[in-house]
């Protein structure tokens, strides 16, 4: 069967030779975007695009093709990096797209982590000089190629809103009619990028490139790709965590119709079915018993239990300034405590883990999924399939919602669906749907923390010492990721309480890492979840107990932080913190940096009955 | 056999008849604007209309449309839904997107009853719409501003 010779019966959606990319069509806002790519052009565009570098494809309709190496998840990096490329261009925004990258951990690093990824607010950061570099690089290019065309010196030529020119002669070309010729042309020294005071876009608020499609129903999620003769496969997980399956009945389900075929893998039980509701009811059918030998048996209620425990000792020392013993000692201080327990949190995105995996008549597998670690999934998925990784083209597709998910550290998710269609033994296209009880029961949670805050406040009512503990579960160990805490702590447990602004003179922050059998992930802004919380909170504690406002409190602790300092000026200022709140309502305020970013958020809040 | 109108077209579907509506509009014809995204109408990413109701389509069994007038995000029309779309996309609502066809049937639905929602109208029509990236205050902003255009 040649899957690349089959028609699509989803409109607009086609099938292309291998390393086909499912971009997207941008378009004009008047108008629906509803165009797949292939290799990155626009479908529609006519003849081949012409490849500046790893980037940017120009088409001879003019179209600009930025290929984004980061997956659009909702946080905008498809506009943001379309913009900074369209920025150095000089091209008209009309004329801009953009598709996925193809996977390749060369071409296509995030630049902070050495491998291709999505995750720790690095989307524009890493890639705004390289990306201002490329589009500086594919400017200078059509202008060498115009100068020669035209026979005029490159310094005389000029390029606004796409429109390549040369005064003197009235020469005039758009990017198309150009781009063949362009991209063969060697550039003699280096490129030069624009003077930032000379933008036109960046810094600027323009629509989100993906809103038409996203307000019509035409974005394709990888949920929404279908092939002829696709089937469907959805897995019965164990209810305990490390548990596998002992013995499978599988009678009943065999009987649902639609149920294709059902096979036993290291992850659960898969259920093939010709239709989703086959395979969901045929799953329904299971009866499986499992061998929770080395299950994880305890509740939330006793790892939360155990880590209070915990809590009662210092860990190993993070942080340490000053001498906590003697200022806890230290005459007429008051000391206050607090503790604190942070639950488990599912992602829970909107679309649950999905991806489609299609196998070419060479036995290699096209892979469609949104993936915010393409080559870590490529590796996963061909070793589900026990495959060589070459043999697997990523093709990243929108992602309803992530916040982390789809970037776990072994990229466990992936290998299951290569698993699943390994024990399928069939050739057809294979569609492979996580439910919503398997996505919250499914583990990789925020993890469970306790923090113990204890504080000393002196008879002046200056906080004169700040101790915690904390409590929970490391992200990296247990994972190929240990390797690079090279016996230490974890940093993702502490980050944003080790490394608080305020400048207290006795302080310490210790960390207890424990171990469950629930898997655990980074979920949005990771440490920063239950850190910034506590260490908000409890410094408000002790501003009221000293008599203090706490934007003015915090202030006189801001001295040598001034960007922190700043934000809490101005947020302080938009909400009219010092006008009293209405009648019923109350004001709280919090600073605090996290991945880079300084923010300050003032809330104001109403009780309920 | 089971007969309906989807989107103004005559359909009739052979399937079993527990089958949620959901999965014939997005498998049988093809309709993938309509989201799954729990199964158990708990966050309105499967919102149709049926009969001129929004209803959670991934908990409707097809039996029960019989002869009923279905409408997807891809048939929706009229004067609410055009300025719904277009104040959705004036000021950028949708983030990842996956939830927002559900949001704007809802939407739609609620303007077709109600020209004029204050905030609780829309906070309470809206609230079996999730979305985990939370546009909430895009989306009752763009609700109140379809309003406004319906008002001339």
């Amino acid at each position: 069967m040649n899957m690349h010779a089959m028609l699509p019966t989803r409109r607009g959606f086609l099938a292309g030779t291998a390393g086909l990319i499912i971009g997207f069509h941008l378009g004009l806002r008047s108008e629906a975007a509803t165009g797949i790519s292939i290799n990155g052009v626009p479908a529609g565009a006519r003849g081949n695009p012409f490849g500046f570098d790893a980037f940017i494809r120009i088409a001879p309709d003019d179209t600009v093709t930025v290929l984004s190496k980061h997956l659009e998840m909702g946080q905008g990096p498809y506009t943001g990096l379309t913009t900074i490329v369209a920025e150095e261009l000089d091209a008209d925004w009309s004329q801009m797209r953009v598709a996925h990258s193809p996977a390749d951990d060369k071409l296509y690093a995030n630049l902070t982590f050495g491998a291709m990824g999505t995750g720790g607010s690095t989307s524009i950061a890493n890639s705004y000089e390289q990306l201002r570099q490329a589009g500086a690089t594919a400017r200078a290019m059509l202008v060498q190629a115009a100068a020669e065309d035209w026979g005029v010196p490159t310094s005389k030529i000029t390029i606004e809103k796409g429109r390549i020119r040369h005064a003197g002669s009235g020469g005039e070309s758009g990017f198309g009619a150009l781009a063949e010729k362009a991209s063969q042309v060697k550039l003699s020294g280096a490129v030069s990028l624009k003077d930032p005071k000379n933008f036109r876009l960046i810094g600027k608020d323009r629509p989100r490139l993906d809103t038409s499609a996203k307000s019509d129903g035409t974005a394709i999620y990888t949920i929404d790709i279908h092939y002829p003769g696709m089937a469907t496969a959805v897995v019965l997980h164990p209810t305990q965590f490390g548990a596998k399956p002992a013995t499978v009945d599988d009678a009943e389900t065999r009987k649902v119709k639609g149920v294709i075929d059902v096979k036993t893998i290291p992850q659960g039980v898969a259920v093939y079915g010709e239709t989703t509701f086959a395979a969901l009811k045929g799953r329904d059918a299971l009866k499986v018993e499992w061998d929770a030998s080395s299950a994880e048996k305890r509740s939330s209620a006793d790892i939360i239990a155990q880590y209070q425990n915990t809590a009662k000792q210092p860990g190993v020392d993070i942080t340490k300034t000053g001498d906590i013993d003697k200022a806890f000692a230290g005459e007429g201080v008051k000391v206050f405590e607090a503790d604190y327990v942070f639950p488990y949190l599912a992602h829970a995105p909107m679309e649950p883990l999905d991806a489609i995996l299609i196998k070419a008549e060479d036995g290699s597998i096209d892979a469609y999924l949104g993936s915010q670690s393409p080559t870590g999934d490529q590796r996963a998925i061909a070793g589900g399939l026990g495959i060589d990784p070459a043999q697997v083209r990523i093709h990243t597709q929108f992602a309803g919602g992530s916040f982390g998910r789809r970037a776990q550290q072994d990229s466990t998710y992936a290998t299951e669906v290569g698993e699943t269609l390994k024990a399928f033994a069939q050739d057809r296209p294979l569609k492979h749907l996580w439910t919503r009880e398997d996505d919250i029961r499914g583990g990789f949670y925020r993890p469970i923390y306790v923090h113990k805050l204890k504080g000393a406040l002196a008879p002046d009512g200056t906080i004169t010492a700040w101790d915690q503990t904390i409590v929970g579960q490391s992200i990296f160990a247990g994972t190929h990721l240990e390797a690079y805490l090279q016996g230490g702590p974890d940093a993702t447990s502490h980050e944003g309480a080790s490394d608080a602004p305020y400048a207290i003179a006795n302080k310490r922050v210790t960390l207890h890492t424990m171990k469950t059998g629930v898997p655990v992930l980074w979920w949005r802004s990771v440490g920063h979840t239950h850190t910034a919380f506590t260490t908000e909170t409890f410094l408000d504690e002790l501003l009221m107990a000293a008599g203090l406002d706490p934007v003015e409190g915090r202030l006189a602790l801001l001295k040598d932080q001034a960007r922190h300092a700043a934000v809490l000026k101005h947020a302080a200022e938009m909400a009219d913190w010092g006008k009293a709140a209405p009648e019923g309502r109350a004001r709280g305020v919090a600073v605090h940096k996290s991945f880079g970013t300084y923010v300050a958020e003032v809330a104001e809040v109403s009780g309920g009955p | 056999m089971i007969s309906f109108t989807l989107n103004g077209q005559e359909r009739k579907v052979d399937a079993d008849p527990e089958t949620p509506l959901l999965w014939v509009i997005r498998e049988t014809f093809s309709l993938t604007g309509t989201k799954f995204g729990c199964g158990a109408a708990q966050c309105g990413a499967c919102t149709v209309h049926v009969n001129g109701m929004a209803l959670r389509s991934c908990v409707t069994p097809i039996e029960m449309v019989q002869d009923a007038d279905i409408v997807t995000i891809e048939g929706v029309s009229g004067e609410e839904a055009a300025a719904v779309r277009e104040a959705w996309i004036a000021i950028d609502v949708p983030q990842c997107g996956y939830c927002q066809s559900g949001q704007i049937m809802s939407a739609v639905n609620l303007l077709q009853m109600n020209r004029k929602p204050s905030d609780e109208d829309i906070d309470g029509a809206m609230t079996g719409n999730i979305c985990r990236c939370a546009a909430y205050h895009r989306i009752r902003q763009a609700i109140h501003d379809a309003a406004k255009t319906l008002e001339g």
